[in-house]
């Protein structure tokens, strides 16, 4: 478990959170109205899976607090945390799934990416998202729960496909130039 | 890309706060806004966001893009409220009042209008405080002001890395789609939702790899000049907190507690014009 807070993982922190505020304007829109499909939630899970439960939830917190910011004008807040534990959830695995090793191309590897992200999920948007909304902005129930479960389809969805995709691409391609690791 | 809210140089007492007493002041702002739905306080703070926003001398073609962005969100919210729950109003003041029938078990009353009201002053709460701090506050000054008050410098550091990069990688975004788009990439709705997926990540898999490199480049350069290796840094942007600084932390910190007991005095956070 990497919980150490070196170099690599501040400048990894600040770019992919950057990355991750870049990207928010970038909205797929799906048949269903009002639901998007966010590419930054796959970047935010593939940041996870390559550097750790820190930097995971650190960029989703910051990211979408600083993007929504931003590009929106205000802070939901009662959405930020959960994206935090999903980053945080993901990270929890990183070193099983050795994507700088170049490891992660088994089929062992992708079952448990989407297994931790669909857990994840569930747990952030039909549990803490949904009672924070209650909690904090005193929503009617039946619309943050119904919100909750858009949520969890969406990013189930983007994460699944989209991340899964660029942790396999990552770690074939990225691995040849950086094979050799210093023993900690 | 100019619809995003960024720093901009300017000389009112506003800019010259630090960083920190601004991020104290927009974080319980929020905290406030968030736990009280007292509409006498909601307005009080309305008036007071806006007199900020007047001071800070931001201009509208600064926010404007954005504000009518939020303006869409925050319709399209209350409108999901009603139709959703047309009746958590009464839920929440325990009383009903009917203007008049709209259809099936849809009833306009005034308890969910007043209801809807106070969620949209809380939108108006919290918005000039969010355009007040990111278009005053400098990014490198706030990490050295962070680190000032004794947060560790690597989270100083993220938050400037990630402020510093935003712009760049969006440049570097841009430069991407239209270089796809220039080989036949179709993005627009035209495209069916795995297709465009799949575009998407046309885009994304060389801006990952761009940005990944860049990590690498910039840790590489950050440990060459031999970051992390001391406990304490020096700070070319530092500022130190001064008179208006600890006055305004003061005046938040006394407003929040004043605000909440004014609040919960009646046991609970809604004020009820009803009873």
């Amino acid at each position: 478990m990497k919980f150490k807070f070196g170099i690599k993982e501040v400048v990894a922190i600040g770019v992919g959170t950057a990355l991750f505020v870049a990207l928010t304007e970038i909205q797929i829109p799906t048949p269903i109205p009002n639901t998007y499909l966010q590419p930054r939630m796959a970047i935010m899970a593939f940041l996870a899976a390559v550097f750790g439960p820190l930097v995971g939830g650190v960029v989703g917190i910051l990211g979408h607090a600083l993007g929504d910011a931003m590009f929106y004008g205000s802070v939901w807040w009662s959405w930020v945390i959960p994206e935090g534990i999903i980053g945080v959830a993901i990270g929890l695995c990183a070193s099983k799934f050795a994507i700088k090793e170049g490891e992660f191309k088994n089929v062992k590897a992708i079952v448990l990416f989407n297994v931790v992200q669909i857990l994840a999920n569930i747990v952030a948007w039909a549990l803490a998202a949904p009672c924070l909304d209650i909690l904090i902005y005193a929503e009617p129930a039946n619309k943050v729960f119904l919100q909750g479960a858009m949520a969890i389809l969406g990013n189930v969805l983007i994460i699944g496909i989209l991340g899964t995709l660029l942790c396999v691409g990552y770690s074939a391609v990225g691995a040849k130039s950086s094979s050799l690791n210093k023993e900690e | 890309m100019s619809k995003m809210l960024a720093y901009e140089e300017k000389d009112t007492w506003i800019h010259r706060l630090s960083g920190v007493t601004k991020l104290i002041f927009f974080l319980l702002w929020c905290f406030t806004s968030m736990l009280t739905y007292d509409t006498r306080i909601l307005a009080f703070m309305v008036a007071f966001s806006l007199l900020i926003f007047k001071i800070s001398k931001t201009e509208w073609k600064q926010v404007g893009t954005v504000f009518k962005l939020i303006m869409v969100f925050l319709i399209l919210n209350v409108l999901a409220i009603f139709i959703l729950s047309p009746d958590h109003g009464t839920e929440i003041y325990g009383t009903r009042t009917v203007l008049f029938h709209i259809a099936g078990s849809y009833d306009l009353t005034k308890e969910q209008l007043f209801y809807e009201l106070n969620v949209i002053i809380k939108y108006f709460t919290v918005i000039p405080a969010v355009f007040m701090f990111l278009v005053t506050t400098n990014p490198s000054e706030f990490a050295a002001s962070m680190n000032k008050v004794g947060i560790s410098y690597n989270i100083g550091y993220a938050l400037a890395i990630a402020i510093r990069y935003v712009p760049d990688v969006q440049g570097e975004f841009t430069k991407i789609k239209h270089a796809q788009e220039a080989r036949g990439i179709e993005m627009s709705g035209k495209a069916s939702l795995l297709s465009r997926i799949k575009n998407t990540s046309a885009i994304l898999f060389p801006l990952i790899f761009s940005s990944m490199d860049r990590i690498d480049t910039v840790s590489n350069a950050m440990e060459l000049r031999g970051y992390g290796k001391h406990k304490k840094r020096t700070w070319y942007m530092e500022r130190k907190l001064k008179r208006n600084d600890y006055l305004t932390i003061g005046f938040t910190v006394v407003f929040t507690v004043v605000a909440l007991v004014i609040t919960f005095a009646d046991g609970n956070r809604f004020y009820n014009p009803f009873s």
